[in-house]
């Protein structure tokens, strides 16, 4: 059942959410051995929550559009009183005293959270093999990475053990999963959803989004959780525009450009190439103009990305020092202790961001490198800006191919970091951006293309959504 | 220290008296239990984000308005750095965009000392060493208390125009003077509501270029400041006449042992990795509300003082004027401005007597104190009398009147004042003729013994216009 279904069927009382929490309860303890999607179950307050929202709907209450819907949190959310961990070994059992603004919305919409999911360590990485709690498995192929860094929540989705999951996106970390894990997974607009109870990786890159079986119940989950929060300094004032409404539009008239720079991008599997241009022949045979736009400075995206963001990691990651919380590995005196702490609490490829970014930072070297990438973002701004000045939305591969083996780019950091060469421009624009699957490779795994809009463009952004989700 | 010319500039930070912090609803308070006014976001908790006090801007902006600043549109940046009291291990600060730049401030005397800006920031949590010598690296351990993390501080930098230790004191004093004025801040010196650091060089007279500079850190009082400036000029003009270099750093003043040491050269001053920080919006305060708030400012010190010095007939730099103004007297000023009476006398028994009892001020009416005044002008009280008075009224309260007459207070004057003066003249027959013959000088032993004789009641400024009046009748 898809979440519209189950919210549906409990809202009339056709179903009870216990019983819909109690399956999905039991398909995890059947299957996420083998897939390791949850690094923590709430199933004791999933269900008594469950049991709320049914005697809500017995007392005549509208528990809300996601009663007992069943929601799988990526670990970096913050859940009061519930393990978060960033599946870092340095916020071992840390519990934090507060919801995240996103987790609030759920429940205020009446959704039943499970647990919290896998992710590469602090978000950073493509494949969820950067767990300090070891890698989640994809469920098309156990051999086969789900993608990252929100890979435990792609693959609760794609293993049916929660019909919704949130993940959050820097780089391409709800896109990338979602592709290659044959799900949906969107990347609101820049400030569309607070980011207040989310771990930072990259603050003015980071948003959390939807991961959903069809494009629907994405647009379903991305309209609760979006919206101005005053907790959030950097929350859009403005009423936020609805996915949903984007849903029964079609696309007769509107204009998509097929992005040169993603299609020509290094390292692409011609296979990807293939079904974003089956994508867009698609969307041409349902009434859409398209045709081939540059973007000429997305080239540099990724050059610029691995400035900004492990420059943000350097500081938004200071604070696990281990004097207030989390893992504190003592040492003769404070200088010691910091350095055994970050030394034993940091996985490698948090480490190398770490240093990264805060050799960036130095002085005689910010402008040259985080001053130049802020540049370069500023171009990627104003490419795109004249790409939509005539098209309404953009069109590309997600990923530059489908799943790949476990341990086959965990040698080689820059081979892995080309997995976003695809959708990090979205994410220095602070553009939306949605991968919808798209056929399979020759492997028969999934595959994803993506659907760019400007900002604020979510409604645009589902109608071609939906539209190619409907052409398959 | 002739031949070198002192060059100090000041960095001051004030706390704000807002409410609560600057990016979180907790109280901004000081002397609760420790970590008690503490939430996710203070305790720089993973997940939590800052949202910015407007009325630590509007108190900005005040501060700006206030020093003749530009108030415009800034930004924050994260200032990187590790310390246990510091919860995020940076802090938001304000860096290359402040909010106020390029101002002055006029010190009582007339000289104008720029302000090269003033930014907004968050303080840090406060840490107590315990064991070892009560620093970091050698202490048992440390205690943190996050109640003053992130409680809003202004950073205000003056420009490199000061040029005494006395100069440097009465920048501070005027500075502390306009932040209470303005609202802003308590100007707590002792609770650390006001902490002061000072940029010092020397250089030859004459010469334009600057000599390098060390700041100097640690000084709670003013009287501290004066002390580590004073010392901190000595050792380099000693350092630089002994053929050596003043080398660039940071120095400790210890207030114990009256010197300064190295704490940190400029090759090991920390890299604090500056950028924008990307958890807030750029701060862009309305030209309109920035009128509003200039036009809601009260009077300043200079133009208290430019006010009570008109009215008293003396000059703004006096030490009764500025006095008045820095205790907050001037409206007992224009109190008796508005009665009519002696506004010279008014500051200075304001400037004396209420300045020394100024703990008992609440005791004092203005309608008393003009009272007072009155009595005193008119003869009824001798200048001696009327302080006493003055000093009753201000440690129990009272009326004047009443007063005095408790104490058998009348002024001796009219006739028996010139029997009194008589007796006096007739005592001392010798020094009379020579004081007719024209020793001028002997008239105050006359008034002497008079006040002697009479046991103070006399009043004395009409005793000494009787004695001129006497002689110039040549008798």
């Amino acid at each position: 059942m898809t979440a519209v279904e189950i919210a549906g069927a409990v809202r009339s009382g056709e179903h009870s959410a216990v019983e819909v929490v109690e399956e999905h309860l039991e398909r995890i303890a059947r299957r996420d051995g083998g897939v390791h999607a949850f690094l923590h179950l709430t199933a004791d307050a999933a269900l008594e929550r469950a049991a709320q929202v049914d005697e809500a709907v017995a007392a005549g209450i509208d528990p809300g559009p996601l009663a007992g819907v069943p929601v799988a949190l990526k670990d970096n959310l913050c859940t009061r009183g519930v393990p978060t961990t960033c599946a870092s070994r340095i916020l071992e059992g840390w519990r934090p005293p507060y919801d995240a603004t996103v987790v609030s919305r759920l429940a205020a919409a009446g959704a039943v959270a499970l647990g919290k999911t896998n992710l590469d360590e602090f978000a950073m990485g493509s494949s969820t093999e950067n767990s300090a709690f070891g890698p989640t498995r994809n469920p098309h192929d156990p051999t086969r990475v789900p993608g990252g860094s929100s890979g435990g929540s792609a693959a609760a989705v794609a293993a049916g053990f929660a019909p919704l999951a949130l993940g959050s996106d820097t780089g391409g970390s709800i896109r990338q999963p979602a592709a290659l894990c044959g799900v949906v997974g969107a990347k609101p607009t820049y400030g569309l959803v607070s980011r207040y109870g989310l771990i930072a990786f990259a603050s003015s890159l980071d948003q959390i989004g939807p991961f959903a079986e069809t494009v629907a119940d994405a647009a379903l989950l991305l309209d609760v959780i979006a919206g101005h929060d005053p907790a959030d300094s950097t929350s859009l004032p403005s009423a936020p525009p609805s996915a949903r409404a984007g849903l029964d539009r079609g696309v007769e008239g509107l204009r998509v450009g097929l992005v040169t720079e993603l299609t020509t991008a290094e390292g692409l599997d011609p296979q990807v190439v293939a079904r974003t241009r089956e994508a867009a022949d698609a969307l041409e045979a349902a009434g859409a103009k398209v045709d081939e736009v540059s973007v000429p400075a997305a080239v540099y995206g990724l050059s610029a990305y691995y400035l900004i963001a492990p420059a943000e990691a350097s500081s938004n990651l200071a604070r696990y020092d281990g004097v207030r919380y989390g893992l504190r590995a003592p040492g003769a005196d404070i200088t010691e202790m910091y350095v055994r702490t970050r030394t034993e609490g940091f996985g490698a490829e948090v480490k190398r961001r770490i240093m990264l970014g805060t050799y960036a930072l130095s002085a005689g070297y910010y402008d040259a490198y985080y001053g130049k990438a802020q540049k370069v973002r500023t171009r990627i701004l104003e490419d795109f800006d004249a790409a939509y000045q005539r098209f309404d939305a953009l069109l590309g591969p997600t990923a530059p191919g489908g799943a790949f083996a476990l341990g086959a780019k965990t040698t080689d950091p820059l081979t892995m970091y080309l997995n976003d060469v695809c959708t990090i421009p979205s994410n220095l624009a602070g553009h939306p951006a949605v991968s919808v699957p798209y056929g399979v490779d020759a492997g028969g795994l999934p595959l994803g293309v993506q659907v760019l809009a400007p900002a604020l463009g979510e409604t645009v952004m589902f109608q071609v959504a939906a539209t190619l989700e409907a052409s398959r | 220290m002739s031949g070198w010319e002192t060059v100090i500039g000041l960095e001051v930070h004030t706390e704000l008296r807002t409410e609560t912090k600057l990016f979180c609803s907790c109280a901004n308070r000081f002397g609760d239990e420790p970590n008690t006014n503490v939430c996710p976001v203070c305790l720089g908790l993973p997940g939590s984000l800052p949202v910015l006090n407007a009325r630590a801007v509007d108190y900005a902006v005040r501060i700006g308005v206030a020093l003749h600043c530009q108030v415009q549109p800034s930004i924050f940046h994260r200032k990187n750095y590790f310390y246990p009291d510091m919860p995020k291990d940076y802090q938001i600060s304000q860096y290359d965009l402040p909010i106020d730049t390029d101002g002055w401030l006029e010190l009582p005397g007339g000289k104008r000392v720029g302000i090269e800006r003033a930014h907004l920031e968050e303080d840090t949590g406060k840490t107590t060493h315990v064991g070892g010598g009560g620093r970091i690296h050698d202490a048992d351990h440390s205690l943190v208390d996050y109640n003053r993390a992130g409680v809003p501080l202004v950073e205000i930098v003056s420009r490199p125009d000061l040029r005494s230790a006395d100069e440097a004191r009465a920048y501070v004093d005027e500075l502390r003077a306009i932040l209470v004025a303005t609202g802003a801040s308590d100007g707590k010196m002792e609770e650390g509501s006001l902490r002061v650091d000072a940029n010092v060089s020397v250089r030859p007279v004459g010469s334009t270029a600057f000599g390098t500079r060390c700041e100097v850190k640690n000084m709670n009082s003013l009287r501290s400041l004066g002390r580590a400036i004073d010392y901190e000029v000595a050792r380099q003009v000693r350092l630089v006449e002994g053929g050596g270099e003043v080398v660039q750093e940071t120095r400790h003043w210890n207030e114990a042992e009256g010197h300064t040491s190295s704490m940190r050269s400029k090759e090991e001053a920390f890299d604090y990795r500056y950028f924008p920080e990307p958890d807030l919006v750029p701060v862009v305060p309305d030209p309109a509300w920035v009128d509003g708030i200039r036009a809601a400012l009260p009077a300043m010190p200079a133009e208290l003082r430019r006010g009570v010095a008109h009215a008293a007939g003396m000059a703004p730099e006096s030490d009764a004027v500025v006095t008045v103004v820095r205790l907050g007297l001037e409206p007992f000023v224009t109190a008796t401005v508005a009665a009519g009476a002696d506004a010279g006398l008014a500051v200075r028994r304001l400037a004396n007597e209420v300045a020394s009892e100024i703990g008992s001020l609440a005791n004092l009416g203005p309608e008393q104190f003009v009272t007072l005044l009155r009595m005193e002008s008119a003869g009824d009280l001798t200048t001696a009398q009327a302080r006493t008075v003055l000093k009753d009224m201000l440690t129990g309260g009272g009326d004047p009147a009443g007063i005095a007459a408790a104490h058998g207070f009348e002024a001796l004057g009219g006739d028996a004042l010139e029997a009194a003066l008589d007796e006096v003249v007739a005592d001392n027959a010798d020094a009379w003729a020579r004081y007719v013959a024209g020793e001028d000088k002997l008239q105050g032993l006359f008034i002497g013994r008079l006040r002697g004789a009479t046991a103070g009641k006399a009043d004395l400024a009409a005793a000494a216009a009787i004695l001129r009046a006497r002689r110039a009748a040549g008798c």
